[in-house]
């Protein structure tokens, strides 16, 4: 094997090494290293002739001494990636090696996110779209810079702007085939900012989460009117808002420390640790709205009719009206479908009503 | 190694709003004069809240990329990065240069700098933009330039940080004429020929070519940060540039007999990533010859729109 990582070993041995089933001390001067069912000493006037049954432990411990990054965070997401965090199915340096010759694969919301061995047992990380799993890297088109990665977030497939980077809604179509880790945190952070330092938090048991009611308290100018939205009206928003369909956040937040909302939160890998500013804002939105009293409306419709606004309310609510078939007239949200009602039941744009007064 | 933080408005409809912030840290980034660059958005993420902590560096320059001091530099930002006691700039407007606090969410030293727009360097940014937009790097000579803002909206130093810069490039008699003008207050855009009176006799145009009797040429320069419905639908409409700016405008266009070149918003000019970083230095960091570096590439066209139809909102 290669020189410099058992240097390397022989320098940190001094202080004695532990890591991931390796230990290595220096005894009379000489490099002893220890593994899961085996022991050697290097001899030191041949410092590449390692046995076999030790190069992966002693290549693995030299990747995260000195080609990873240290920040705790990134650290911890790239073991994770690779199955090596210190949890209880924690496989073997020699088995996670095995693993990583195919590559270990792992998401991250919509990332498709791969880890494999190089030549020099050093680590690369593919990143892909999940939905573009199955689809060879030549279809794809291939990227390598992490500041390439906001043209790609910046639109969905049909070409509309992503306010919210964390929206299911990430376009397909390309690829960052082999970064390097440091990219790699780069490319994660820039497609889901702060999703990594967040999960961390959150494993590391300190995720400081602001609950509904303490972060509408901060807000000022004209979004000082959402501490006011009731907490019904709440529950309707996070079922709008924050529901696995529109966003990859596991929502951590309720409406204050005490008082759950029924909302499920997710199953999102990362947590939402307070209301986003797209939230917040559709929240003023609804405040304002809740100002207003239900009131009790007669008009006529037909049963079929009566059940076509469902089926319209839903195919907008679901993103599904570009899906509905241009010809398919058993479907209530189709366009056709939908200028007859109007055409036959509006005027001038309304369906006329009349108003039965206020309900208490 | 500290870091860099801008700090950009972003928008949740318009998405040209958060690319001048993108392209300006890409830019300073690649100069390697941080350890990191990153941007942090008000309606984009990662959110202002969470910024700080994407940031390993102990050490963090916080440059709002905003035209004016206000309620955004003095009271969401200083709230929203969690920055402790802050207490102001003791700014006359115009005047912020930078205060030294410590970040309640992660412990970090925060040099949170005055706004891009108030810097004197931006005066040479709208100048730049000036030039770039009718393609001449002499343009001046028989030309009159306008300075435009949004004007009161919450705060008056709006106004001030657009009258501060036609002030100083007036002071340099480059231009036959410098006007403040804004969207929603005396002087109005709307009237932009009536602050530049023809005149007879040998004017130059703003192309460089001198040509006998035309009227006076104008350039006006919006000094916002991105381009968006202000500044690619109201004042083009405002100006009279054109009567649907779906149908878009000449540059120059001709209205009421004048030449007028309106170019983007002033903060799409690549120039502007060194203001970021004059910022920075301003409030202590020490970044080598980055200044150079970045003024040689200065000469780099502005950051064009990815298309006009996203320009809602
Ligand atoms: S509040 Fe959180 S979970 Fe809800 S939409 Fe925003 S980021 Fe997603």
């Amino acid at each position: 094997m290669e020189r410099e990582p058992v240097a390397a070993l022989r320098e940190a041995a001094g202080e004695g090494v532990e890591y991931d089933g390796l230990t290595a001390r220096l005894s009379d001067g000489n490099l002893h290293l220890v593994v899961e069912g085996a022991e050697t000493t290097v001899d030191d006037d041949s410092p590449d002739v390692v046995p076999d049954a030790f190069v992966p432990y002693v290549t693995n411990w030299y990747y995260w001494r000195e080609t990873a990054p240290q920040r705790p965070a990134e650290r911890t997401f790239l073991r994770w990636l690779e199955g090596a965090t210190d949890d209880a199915d924690r496989a073997t340096v020699p088995d996670r090696y095995d693993a990583l010759v195919d590559g270990i694969a792992r998401t991250w919301g919509e990332l498709l996110i791969t880890t494999m061995l190089t030549d020099e047992d050093q680590r690369r990380y593919q990143v892909r779209h999940i939905d573009d799993r199955d689809v060879p890297v030549s279809d794809l088109q291939t990227y390598d810079d992490p500041d390439d990665v906001d043209a790609i977030a910046r639109r969905d497939d049909r070409d509309r702007y992503r306010p919210l980077r964390t929206a299911p809604t990430l376009r397909t179509g390309w690829v960052f085939p082999a970064l390097e880790p440091d990219a790699l945190v780069e490319v994660v952070g820039a497609f889901y900012p702060a999703t990594i330092e967040n999960w961390y938090r959150e494993r590391e048991g300190d995720l400081d989460v602001t609950h509904y009611r303490e972060a509408a308290e901060r807000q000022t100018g004209r979004y000082r009117s959402v501490s006011e939205l009731p907490v019904e009206a709440l529950e309707w928003a996070a079922e709008a808002c924050c529901v696995d369909s529109q966003c990859l956040k596991r929502r951590e937040w309720d409406e204050d420390g005490e008082t759950e909302l029924d909302v499920p939160r997710g199953e999102g890998v990362f947590p939402c640790r307070e209301p986003c500013s797209l939230f917040v804002a559709a929240a003023r939105e609804w405040t304002e709205l809740e100002r207003e009293g239900s009131r009790t409306f007669e008009f006529e419709l037909t049963p079929s009719e009566k059940a076509q606004l469902d089926d319209l309310v839903d195919a907008v609510a679901e993103g599904r009206v570009e899906e509905i078939r241009e010809a398919d007239l058993d479907e209530g949200a189709n366009r056709y479908r939908a200028r007859y009602l109007r055409a036959k039941r509006f005027e001038d744009g309304e369906l006329p009503a009349t108003e039965r007064g206020e309900d208490s | 190694m500290p870091a860099l933080v801008v700090v950009s408005h972003g928008s949740h409809l318009n998405p040209e709003s958060s690319r001048p912030a993108h392209e300006h840290a890409r830019r300073i980034r690649e100069t390697g004069a941080f350890d990191t660059v990153r941007t942090a958005f008000w309606k984009e993420q990662p959110h202002f809240r969470e910024a700080l902590r994407t940031v390993s560096s102990e050490e963090v320059y916080l440059v709002p990329l905003f035209v004016s001091e206000g309620y955004f530099t003095e009271q969401v930002i200083p709230r929203e990065f969690r920055l402790e006691d802050w207490d102001g700039w003791d700014s006359d407007g115009t005047s912020a240069v930078s205060a030294t606090l410590s970040a309640a969410d992660t412990g970090q030293t925060v040099h949170y700098c005055g706004p891009v727009g108030t810097h004197d360097a931006m005066s040479d940014v709208i100048v730049r933009r000036a030039e770039s937009v009718t393609g001449n790097p002499d343009v001046g000579d028989g030309v009159g330039l306008a300075v435009v803002g949004h004007g009161t909206e919450r705060n008056e130093n709006s106004a001030k940080a657009v009258e501060y810069h036609a002030d100083r490039i007036r002071a340099r008699g480059r231009f036959d004429e410098v006007q403040a003008l804004f969207m929603d207050e005396e002087p109005e855009v709307d009237d932009v020929t009536d602050y530049f009176a023809s005149e007879d006799g040998e004017v130059r145009s703003a192309s460089g070519h001198s040509s006998g009797r035309d009227p006076r040429d104008i350039v006006v320069v919006p000094l916002f940060i991105a381009d968006g419905y202000h500044t690619q639908e109201d004042i083009p409409e405002d100006m009279g540039l054109t009567d649907d700016y779906r149908t878009g405008w000449g540059t120059p266009a001709s209205v009421d007999g004048h030449r007028i070149w309106y170019s983007g918003a002033v903060g799409t000019e690549s120039l502007l990533a060194e203001v970021v970083v004059e910022r920075a230095v301003d409030a202590g960091a020490d970044v080598g010859d980055t200044l150079e570096q970045l003024r040689e590439r200065g000469d780099d066209a502005p950051i064009t729109s990815e298309r006009v139809s996203d320009r809602h909102g």
